[in-house]
C-alpha cells in the first residue's frame, strides 16, 4: 500500500513538478526551431531528442503537460463543484422527484459515448483547451454525482444521522456537517482516478486536433505529428507516450494507494 | 471414545492470540453448549473444528473427530469432511444463502458433492430434509429462491444443508441470535429434536445463557480464548467454580431495582395513530396496495413514568419510533409531546424536540467517526434558543461524561478509542445533556455484552433517581424490558395487545400472543451461588 | 418479469426521446444558423438562402425535430450535403466496419480479461495477483490510439505480418476482414481488457467475502468449487455492468482507431463529416452511436434479471 502511496506519489510529483517548472524554465525553448538538427535521437544535449522541426522533446513535453494538466485538473474541478452537491442533494431528497431526475440525467449522460460528444462539442463550438475542458467536465459531473449520492445514500441509514434529525437539524445542514466529511475520502480517490481519465481523454481529443490548438504544444498534437514519421523516428512517438503513461499511472497508483490508505478499517488498527 | 475432542489448542491469526491451550470433549448425542461474551473465542473454537480459519492462522495442539486428527488432514480430505461428517449452521441467515440459486439447489448440492447419486434422487432427499426441518414441499417448494422466505425460515434451509448427509456432529454458532423470540424457540427445538433422533453431538455455541441453561447437557464456559470452566449443566448451575462464570451468570440475571416515582401530568400522547406505507403495484396497472404498519394505537406516558414497548421484528415497533420522534408523518391520529404535535412537517419545532431525545441500538452507528466527543454530545444543544458557550458549555460537557461515568478528559478524544459499552454511555450523555423531559431508549443494551448490559443498567437506575427520568424502552429482549420498566406494551402486526403494570403482564398475560411471546423466551433459572 | 421488462422498455423510449433532443439542441440550434455554419463566412447570401430552403430550416425549431425524429423513425436519415447520397446508406456501408470491429474487440477483451480477473482473485495478495495487478494497472494508463502507433510499428512496418492500415472488404472472405481488423481490434481491445480484469476481480473479491461463500465451503466444495458455482454467477452481476459501458467505449474508441488505421468505419465518417460541416451527416450518424449505447444497456438490463431474482421479484 505505501510502495502504491510512494511511487505514484514520485510520479506525479515529477510531472507536476515539470509542468511547473516549465513557467520559469526549460532546457531550451521550446518554441525554437532548428531544422538543420532535426529527428535526433536522445543524446546529451537533447535528452529526449529533437522533433521534425528540430524543436527539443523535453522542452515540449515540460510545456505540454501544463495543457494536460490543467485541462484535466479544471475539468475535474467542474465536475466536482456540480457533481458532488447534487449527489448530496439527490441522496438527502431520495426517493423523490429531484432524485428521480438527478438519477435519470446522470443516466442519460452516461449512455452518451463520451468522446464522440466532446468531438462534436468541440467541433461545434470551435476546437481549444476551452471547449476541450467544458466537453470533458461534463462528462465527470454524473461521475461524480453517483459516487456522491450512491455513499450519501448508505451514510443516511446510520444512526447518527437519525440522531441529527431527532436533533432537529435540515437536511441540507446534516449534508454539508455530517455526510460530505465522511464520503471525502472516496471522492478524493475518484478526483484522482477522473484526473487521471481526464489526461487521457485530453490527449486524444488533441490528437485528432480538437484539443488545445498551435502553439501551444498538447502531447497528444505531438502524437498526431509524429505518425506520419513514426518509422522514420520512432522517439518521437514514443517519448510523448511515455509521458501519458508515467503521469496516468502516478495518479492511478496514487489513487489506489490513497484508497488503501484512508479506509477507516485500517485507520483503527494504525491510532 | 468421545466423538469430538480437542486437546490443547492453540490458535493464533497473523501473531495475535485468539485461542490458549483449548480442551473441551462432546459425546455422540450430547449438546454442549460453549458460551461466553464476545472475544472470548467460541466462534473460533467452531471454526477451527471446521478448520475454515481465516488467511494467516496458525495452530498447534489436536482436534480428534473420534480417532482422526482433523489438524493433519489436507484439504481434499477435509473436503470430504464438511457436510458429512460434520456440518456446520452460521449465525445470519438472512446472508448465509446464496441469493441466485434455489434452496432446493443448494440443499440438494451437500447431497452431490459427497455422493454418487442422480440430481434427482438428490432433490428428492432434499426434499425429505427441507420437510424435516419443518419446511413441507407443499408451502416451499424446492424452487422457491432464499430472498422469499423469512429469517426463521432461511435458518430452517441452512439446517436442512449442514444435516442433509445426517453427519455425526453439528455445530450451531449463534444460531438463534438474529432471529425473534418465538422463531428462536421453535429453531432451538429443531435442533434439539434433530440432535436426538439422529444421535449427533451438537455444538451449540451462544452468549445466551438462558438458552444454554435450557438446552445443553453440559457447559463450557470461555473468556479472552480460554477455557475457564465446564461441567454437566445442573451441577454447574448449582455449584460454579469460577468467579467469571459466577459474574457472566448474575449479570444475565441482572435485576435494577428502579426508584419510586410519582406519575404526574401525562407527557407523550399517542391517540388512534396509524401508519401506511405504499406497497409496489402488483400487476402493471393496479393500484399500489396500502400497508398498515401501526394500526390505531393509543398509549400515555406520564411525566416520571417508565415506560416499556416489547415486540418483535416486524410489528411496527420501528415504524411507531420514528413516527414518535416526528421523523414521519402518521395517516391517523395525533402524536403530542407537552401538549404539542411532534410532526411539523419541513421545519421542525424546536421547541417540541428539545424536550425528547433517543438512544439508539447500535454503539458503533451511532456516532459519526470524523468528529470528537464533545462535538458529539453537544449535538443536542442545536435545539436550544441559547447555547451555552465557554465555560458554560464546558461544565454541561463536563457534568454529562461524568455522570455517566466517564471523565471530563474523554471529550477530546474520537469515538473509535472507545469500546461499546462505552459508547453507549456517551450516547446516553448526549440524550442527557440538555435535560428533555422524555428520552427514548431504541434497543438500547440489545448490542451490548451482558456484563456491560448489566452495567448500563445500572447506570439507568441510578439516573432514574438522580435526574427522575421519563423514558420509553423498546426492546425485543422480555427480561431487560421486565426489570426497567414500570409499565409495559406489548405490539404486535402493528397493534398494541395487551398494557399494563410490568410485573402484572409478566407474571400474569391476558393476550395469548403475549402468553407466547413469554412461554418462548427462555428463562435463566433461580441461581444458588452466584453473585448479585 | 413483465413489469420489469416494461419499465426498461419505458426507460429505453424516454431516453432515446431526451437524447435526440439534446443532439438536436446542440447540432440544429447551438451554431445558430447551421447553414452559415456549414457554408462559412463568405457563402453568397443566394447560396445561403437555397441551403435554408433545402434543409428545411425555415420551418419552426418544432417542426425540424418533428421530421427529423419521424425520418429516423421509418428509416430515412436524410441525405447528406456533401455525398449527395442517403445517408442511411453510407450508414449501412460503414457498420460493417464499426460493428464488427466493436465485437471483435469486446471478444478479445472478454477472453483476455475473465481468465486474468479470476486468476488474480483467486490468488489474491499472492505473486500472481500482483502480477496481474501490476499489468492491468499499466493497461489502464496506455492511449489507445498511442498503442495502436506501436503496434503498427511493430507489427506492421518491422515484421510486415499485417498491412498498416486500411480495410480490405469483406468480400474477400472472412479471414481476410479479420485480419485486417485484428490491429485496431488489439489496440482497442488491451486497455479495456486491463480495466475489466479489475472489476472481475474486485467484483469476485467482494462475492468471496460474502457469508453464502462460507456455507458453501461449510457443505463441503473445495474453495474452486465455491468460486465457480457460488461466486462467479453473483460477481456477474457488476461486470455485465461494466461490459455494457466497455461497449460504449469500443464505440468512442474506435473513432480515434478509425483515423489511426484509416478504416471505413462510423467513426471516420464523423470526422469527415465533421471537417466538412455536413450537419445532416453527423446528428443522424450520433443519434444512431447514442441510439446503439442505450439498446446495449437496455439489454443489460435485461440480463441482470436472468442473473438475479431479487429483480424479477421486486419489480
Amino acid at each position: 500500500m505505501i510502495r502504491n502511496l510512494l511511487l505514484g506519489g514520485i510520479l506525479c510529483a515529477i510531472f507536476i513538478g515539470a509542468a511547473l517548472l516549465s513557467f520559469v524554465w526549460t532546457p531550451f525553448d521550446h518554441a525554437a526551431l532548428d531544422i538543420p538538427g532535426r529527428f535526433q535521437t536522445p543524446d546529451a544535449e537533447h535528452l529526449l531528442g529533437t522533433d521534425h522541426f528540430g524543436r527539443d522533446i523535453l522542452s515540449l513535453l515540460m510545456v505540454g503537460a501544463r495543457t494536460s494538466l490543467a485541462v484535466a485538473l479544471v475539468a475535474v474541478g467542474i465536475g466536482m463543484c456540480i457533481g458532488i452537491p447534487l449527489g448530496l442533494w439527490a441522496a438527502a431528497r431520495r426517493g423523490s422527484l429531484v432524485d428521480e431526475i438527478i438519477m435519470r440525467g446522470n443516466d442519460l449522460v452516461f449512455a452518451f459515448p463520451s468522446l464522440v460528444i466532446a468531438i462534436l462539442i468541440t467541433a461545434v463550438f470551435g476546437a481549444g483547451a476551452i471547449n476541450a475542458i467544458i466537453a470533458i467536465g461534463i462528462f465527470n459531473i454524473p461521475v461524480f454525482a453517483r459516487i456522491t449520492r450512491g455513499a450519501a445514500l448508505s451514510l443516511w441509514e446510520r444512526e447518527f444521522i437519525l440522531a441529527a434529525r431527532v436533533a432537529g437539524k435540515s437536511a441540507a445542514r446534516i449534508s454539508v456537517e455530517h455526510i460530505l466529511p465522511n464520503v471525502t475520502n472516496l471522492l478524493i480517490v475518484q478526483g484522482t482516478i477522473q484526473f487521471s481519465l481526464g489526461i487521457l481523454a485530453e490527449a486524444g481529443l488533441s490528437y485528432v486536433g480538437l484539443g488545445a490548438q498551435p502553439p501551444t504544444p498538447s502531447w497528444g498534437r505531438m502524437l498526431a505529428d509524429a505518425q506520419t514519421m513514426v518509422s522514420i523516428a520512432p522517439h518521437l512517438a514514443l517519448m510523448p507516450g511515455f509521458a501519458i503513461i508515467l503521469t496516468v499511472l502516478g495518479l492511478n497508483l496514487m489513487g489506489d494507494g490513497l484508497r488503501d490508505y484512508l479506509d477507516p478499517r485500517l485507520r483503527v488498527a494504525r491510532t | 471414545m468421545s466423538l469430538l475432542s480437542i486437546q490443547n489448542l492453540n490458535l493464533s491469526i497473523h501473531s495475535f492470540d485468539i485461542l490458549r491451550d483449548v480442551t473441551l470433549a462432546i459425546d455422540a448425542g450430547e449438546i454442549v453448549a460453549i458460551t461466553g461474551e464476545s472475544g472470548s473465542g467460541k466462534s473460533m473454537t467452531a471454526l477451527a473444528t471446521m478448520q475454515l480459519l481465516p488467511q494467516g492462522a496458525h495452530t498447534s495442539g489436536h482436534i480428534m473427530l473420534e480417532d482422526i486428527d482433523l489438524t493433519t488432514l489436507d484439504e481434499a480430505a477435509l473436503c470430504d469432511m464438511r457436510g458429512n461428517d460434520i456440518g456446520m449452521v452460521f449465525q445470519e441467515p438472512m446472508t448465509a444463502l446464496n441469493p441466485v440459486k434455489t434452496i432446493g439447489d443448494q440443499v440438494s448440492e451437500t447431497i452431490l458433492i459427497h455422493e454418487q447419486t442422480s440430481r434427482s434422487e438428490a432433490m428428492e432427499r432434499a426434499a425429505k430434509t427441507l420437510e424435516r426441518v419443518g419446511l413441507p414441499q407443499d408451502r416451499f417448494p424446492l424452487s422457491r429462491f432464499p430472498h422469499e422466505l423469512s429469517g426463521g425460515q432461511r435458518q430452517r434451509v441452512v439446517i436442512a444443508m449442514a444435516i442433509a448427509l445426517r453427519p455425526r456432529l453439528l455445530i450451531a454458532d449463534e444460531p438463534t441470535t438474529a432471529l425473534d423470540v418465538t422463531t428462536q424457540a421453535q429453531i432451538l427445538t429443531l435442533l434439539g429434536k434433530l440432535a436426538r433422533e439422529d444421535g449427533m453431538g451438537l455444538m451449540m455455541i451462544t452468549h445466551d445463557l438462558a438458552v444454554v441453561a435450557d438446552m445443553a447437557d453440559r457447559i463450557i464456559v470461555m473468556r479472552n480464548g480460554q477455557v475457564v470452566e465446564q461441567g454437566q449443566t445442573n451441577a454447574l448451575l448449582q455449584n460454579m467454580q469460577h468467579p467469571y462464570t459466577r459474574m457472566l451468570f448474575s449479570a444475565s440475571s441482572h435485576k435494577v431495582t428502579l426508584p419510586d416515582t410519582v406519575t404526574s401530568a401525562p407527557l407523550l400522547e399517542v391517540k388512534s395513530v396509524s401508519r401506511d406505507y405504499r406497497t409496489p403495484r402488483k400487476t402493471l396497472l393496479g393500484k399500489p396496495g396500502l400497508f398498515r404498519a401501526v394500526n390505531n394505537v393509543s398509549f400515555t406516558l406520564g411525566r416520571g413514568e417508565r415506560l416499556g414497548l416489547v415486540g418483535e421484528s416486524g410489528c411496527g415497533k420501528s415504524t411507531l419510533t420514528r413516527a414518535l420522534l416526528g421523523l414521519e408523518q402518521v395517516q391517523e391520529g395525533t402524536i403530542t409531546l407537552n401538549g404539542e404535535p411532534v410532526f411539523t412537517g419541513n421545519k421542525p419545532n424546536l421547541a417540541v424536540r428539545r424536550c425528547m431525545q433517543v438512544v439508539f441500538q447500535d454503539p458503533y452507528g451511532s456516532f459519526n467517526p470524523r468528529h470528537r466527543v464533545a462535538r458529539q454530545i453537544t449535538e443536542p444543544f442545536h435545539l436550544l434558543e441559547t447555547p451555552p458557550t465557554g465555560a458554560a458549555r464546558q461544565k454541561a460537557i463536563d457534568e454529562a461524561l461524568t455522570a455517566v461515568g466517564l471523565t471530563p478528559a474523554d471529550a477530546h478524544k474520537y469515538i473509535h478509542e472507545f469500546s461499546g459499552g462505552q459508547r453507549q454511555r456517551i450516547a446516553i450523555a448526549r440524550a442527557l445533556i440538555i435535560r428533555p423531559d422524555l428520552i427514548v431508549f431504541d434497543e438500547a443494551v440489545s448490542a451490548l455484552d451482558v456484563s456491560v448490559r448489566a452495567q448500563i443498567l445500572d447506570l439507568l437506575a441510578e439516573l432514574c433517581a438522580t435526574y427522575n427520568l421519563s423514558y420509553l424502552f423498546i426492546s425485543h429482549d422480555l427480561s431487560v424490558v421486565r426489570t426497567i420498566t414500570d409499565r409495559v406494551l406489548v405490539m404486535k402486526s402493528g397493534e398494541i395487545v395487551e398494557k399494563g403494570a410490568t410485573e402484572a403482564v409478566f407474571t400474569a398475560p391476558q393476550h395469548p400472543y403475549t402468553k407466547s411471546l413469554i412461554a418462548a423466551a427462555p428463562v435463566l433459572p433461580e441461581l444458588k451461588g452466584t453473585i448479585s | 418479469m413483465l413489469r420489469y421488462t416494461f419499465k426498461r422498455i419505458l426507460s429505453l423510449v424516454i431516453s432515446l426521446a431526451v437524447a435526440s433532443l439534446v443532439i438536436f439542441t446542440v447540432i440544429e440550434i447551438a451554431p445558430g444558423d447551421p447553414a452559415s455554419f456549414m457554408l462559412g463566412i463568405n457563402a453568397q447570401p443566394e447560396t445561403l438562402a437555397a441551403l435554408r430552403t433545402e434543409l428545411g430550416l425555415d420551418a419552426s425549431k418544432v417542426e425540424r425535430y418533428v421530421t427529423w425524429v419521424t425520418g429516423m423513425l421509418t428509416g430515412d436519415f436524410g441525405t447528406s450535403y456533401t455525398y449527395r447520397t442517403p445517408v442511411a446508406d453510407m450508414v449501412a456501408q460503414r457498420i460493417w466496419v464499426s460493428l464488427p470491429l466493436a465485437l471483435y474487440a469486446l471478444t478479445l477483451s472478454t477472453v483476455i480479461a475473465f481468465p486474468a480477473g479470476i486468476f488474480a482473485a483467486a490468488r489474491r495478495g499472492r505473486a500472481g495477483d500482483i502480477g496481474v495487478m501490476g499489468a492491468t494497472q499499466l493497461g489502464v494508463a496506455i492511449p489507445n490510439f498511442w498503442f495502436a502507433m506501436m503496434l503498427v510499428l511493430l507489427f506492421a512496418i518491422k515484421l510486415r505480418w499485417f498491412a498498416a492500415g486500411g480495410f480490405v472488404g469483406w468480400d474477400k472472405g472472412v479471414w481476410a476482414g479479420l485480419h485486417s481488423l485484428t490491429l485496431p481490434a488489439i489496440a482497442l481491445a488491451l486497455p479495456q481488457a486491463a480495466i475489466l480484469a479489475r472489476v472481475m476481480r474486485s467484483a469476485l473479491l467482494d462475492v468471496l467475502g460474502e457469508d453464502f461463500m462460507r456455507t458453501a465451503r461449510a457443505k463441503g466444495l473445495t474453495a474452486r468449487q465455491a468460486l465457480w458455482r457460488h461466486g462467479l454467477r453473483n460477481a456477474m452481476i457488476p461486470v455485465l455492468t461494466i461490459i455494457g459501458l466497455q461497449f460504449s467505449f469500443l464505440l468512442a474508441g474506435g473513432i480515434i482507431i478509425e483515423q489511426v488505421f484509416y478504416l471505413p468505419g462510423l467513426g471516420r465518417l464523423i470526422f469527415q463529416s465533421i471537417s466538412a460541416r455536413d450537419l445532416i451527416v453527423v446528428e443522424s450518424v450520433t443519434m444512431l452511436l447514442v441510439f446503439a449505447v442505450i439498446f446495449v444497456n437496455f439489454c443489460v438490463d435485461l440480463a441482470y434479471a436472468a442473473v438475479d431474482p431479487r429483480l424479477r421479484a421486486r419489480a
